[in-house]
């Protein structure tokens, strides 16, 4: 069990559903990272996803991308990251996973990936580059550091295909809204919510959605059928605007970013 | 594409390399090309027609021409060129492009994109999309777009749209990465037409098996010419496609050396070079898992050479099979090398070839230069050089109003 299941576990026990703002490690500094992550636990987040930056994101949008070509430039390496989580998620009362390319995860070795992540506070993985197939060692490496292995299924991914997901995962389904890259999206797909119960018939898997997600209407479209909903480049759109240098643009962004979770959690709240 | 491959398997492994790194929306698509693919190889009809196409639309089997002036300079073994520049759209993308073009329309899709470091892919791209009546879009780094913009104006002749990639290093690792991103999304109706064995599985597949008619007709001319096979071939490596499909057909032929050139750049400093199996580190780069150059954090490295098509951070995996199983010796040419090797070319065989190729051309030349009068040399003549003229008289200083002797 890792602390993503004790989440859902809770939350199912309330009635409730997850907030998972992600945001880049790094943009605009790993101090205000850290900042951005108590900040919106404090608003209702239940969960943080991380994002590691890595140089060649393919499954991300413009926004993302340019988040992660930015944090890349200034030099930031892993290690500086997960120090910054070693000495934020002690005192978040909300799990966090790392969203990371499988390039970085084997450079610096999977066995010492998730011992590092693990010993930062990380409670689960999600590594976008690496289908189920490719993915049998480090599922049996995160479970035996009771580390989640969070795996994505698409609207295009066939039936058969679904089963063999859901077997390899553990925490929960991440179930991706569009066909396509991440990034706000006006409208979803009209067929999703309907996709969703497809899904939650052939799974007891709490299932998250994202990709385009980005608005109150969005999440009270889909918070009666998913257990959690990410919301990642609207957020990482807004902290772009604060400056690298100068700390009150900072904290203008910060705020912001607050009263913008606090959008998305009424709306939430409200379901 | 008779061959039967021993490698790769059915998870698209050679040995350790290769393999699928990449999203999940790309997997369904990505196991149709597979399918369609193994239904097209036991397909003679399809074969018919790509043959068909090969000998009337490209003008194959391409010579195998004993370049005697430039062996004589040399002083040593005889240097035989395989002329792929002489291919329509002058080199030897084609053979490739029209493969999977026809994959394309069995697949029932009805748009292209590819990416393009040098243009020559893209132009071939284009040129197949064009003869198919397929709409085509051509990723391209903004510094190539500069550096090679003859062909950039023959895509849009043909009809592709290009889109100028502004993102990374504005080459073609960053047009890889924007095409895979629009493919991400149009997967539905819309084949990528990657251009180099590289990249997630089938493409090290079958991109080496399009590109392999190289070495079966230089092992048929080679009996043909002088009854042997040649002591050495020597192919240039980027992503590595007429490398692979040239060394392809020799691998079981144990007694003859073949050699791959990668980009040597400016030094053998990091970033000054192209040279992942020489100096790099195995690792996941672009849906596979390969010698790539990657700093200590799994972070792709920026790479340099003087050749857009060559100027690419990773290597197909079954390069990265050969070099550790230590059938193919992989060694790198410098830019400046390159040139002379291109200057060599031209003045003693009247034969302007890609800067790519050049790197080729350049180690072939001191291969035979230690080598026996009666031994044989085969250079993959990859491509002609006609859109690297500008770039290089503009390295040369002799591009502008100066005048360059003309």
């Amino acid at each position: 069990m890792s602390a993503v299941d004790d989440l859902f576990a809770q939350l199912k026990a309330r009635g409730e559903k997850a907030f998972i703002p992600f945001i880049t490690a790094g943009d605009p500094s790993l101090e205000t990272t850290s900042r951005v992550l108590r900040s919106l636990v404090s608003q209702g987040a239940h969960m943080c996803e991380v994002g590691i930056p890595y140089s060649d994101p393919i499954a991300d949008g413009p926004v993302i991308q340019a988040s992660y070509t930015r944090v890349l430039k200034d030099g930031i390496r892993l290690e500086q990251i997960l120090q910054m989580l070693r000495e934020t998620t002690p005192s978040l009362k909300a799990p966090v996973l790392t969203m990371v390319s499988h390039a970085i995860v084997y450079r610096r070795g999977m066995v010492d990936y998730v011992e590092a992540a693990k010993e930062a506070g990380v409670a689960g993985l999600i590594v976008p580059d690496l289908p189920v197939e490719e993915s049998g060692e480090l599922q049996t490496i995160c479970r035996s550091a009771d580390m989640s292995l969070i795996q994505l299924i698409t609207p295009n991914t066939p039936p058969a295909r679904t089963e063999q997901i859901i077997a390899a995962t553990s925490g929960f389904i991440y179930y991706v809204s569009v066909v396509g890259i991440t990034g706000e999206r006006q409208s979803l797909p009209d067929e999703l919510v309907k996709n969703v119960e497809l899904l939650r018939a052939k799974t007891s898997l709490p299932i998250c959605i994202g990709f385009g997600i980005s608005t109150p209407e969005h999440i009270r479209m889909l918070a009666p059928v998913a257990d959690g909903m990410i919301v990642g480049s609207a957020i990482v759109k807004r902290l772009s605007k604060a400056s690298r240098s100068d700390s009150q643009d900072d904290s203008k962004a910060l705020e912001e970013v607050e009263a913008y979770a606090k959008t998305l959690t009424s709306a939430l709240a409200s379901c | 594409m008779q061959d039967s491959p021993t490698v790769p398997n059915a998870a698209g492994r050679f040995g350790d390399f290769g393999g699928r790194y990449v999203p999940e929306t790309l997997n369904p698509a990505l196991d149709q090309l597979a399918n369609e693919y193994a239904q097209a190889r036991e397909d003679l009809g399809f074969h018919d027609h790509l043959n068909d196409l090969l000998q009337h639309y490209v003008g194959r089997p391409s010579p195998l021409y004993h370049a005697k002036r430039l062996s004589a300079e040399c002083g040593g073994a005889q240097i035989f060129l395989k002329r792929e520049d002489l291919n329509h759209t002058g080199a030897h993308k084609i053979n490739n492009t029209l493969g999977q073009a026809l994959l394309t329309q069995r697949m029932g899709k009805t748009r292209v994109i590819a990416e393009t470091g040098a243009g020559q892919h893209g132009v071939a791209t284009a040129t197949a999309c064009a003869h198919f009546g397929l709409p085509c879009v051509v990723y391209m780094g903004e510094e190539d777009i500069r550096r090679q913009a003859p062909n950039v104006y023959s895509m849009k002749l043909l009809g592709a749209e290009v889109r100028s990639v502004t993102s990374g290093s504005r080459t073609l690792r960053d047009a890889i990465n924007e095409a895979m991103r629009d493919w991400m999304a149009s997967v539905k109706d819309t084949h990528y037409i990657l251009g180099s064995v590289v990249g997630p599985h089938p493409f090290p597949m079958i991109v080496r098996d399009f590109q392999s008619v190289i070495g079966r007709e230089t092992i048929e001319q080679s009996n043909r010419q002088f009854q042997a096979l040649p002591d050495v071939v020597v192919a240039c490596v980027g992503g590595g496609s007429n490398a692979a499909g040239m060394f392809y057909p020799f691998i079981e032929s144990s007694d003859v050396e073949l050699i791959g050139v990668e980009a040597g750049g400016r030094s053998d400093q990091s970033g000054d070079h192209a040279s992942p199996l020489t100096y790099g580190k195995p690792g996941v780069l672009h849906g596979s898992y390969s010698y790539v150059m990657q700093d200590e954090d799994g972070q792709t490295c920026d790479v340099h050479s003087i050749s857009a098509g060559l100027d690419y951070p990773g290597v197909g995996p079954e390069h990265s099979y050969w070099k550790a199983t230590e059938r193919v010796r992989y060694d790198c040419c410098r830019d400046q090398d390159a040139l002379q090797g291109f200057d060599a070319l031209a003045k003693t065989e009247g034969i302007l070839a890609a800067i790519e190729t050049s790197h080729a051309v350049w180690v072939a030349m001191q291969i035979a230069k230690e080598r026996p009068k009666e031994q044989r040399v085969v250079v993959c003549l990859s491509g002609r050089g006609d859109k690297d003229t500008a770039e290089i008289a503009r390295l040369r200083g002799e591009d502008g109003s100066s005048g360059n002797g003309t």
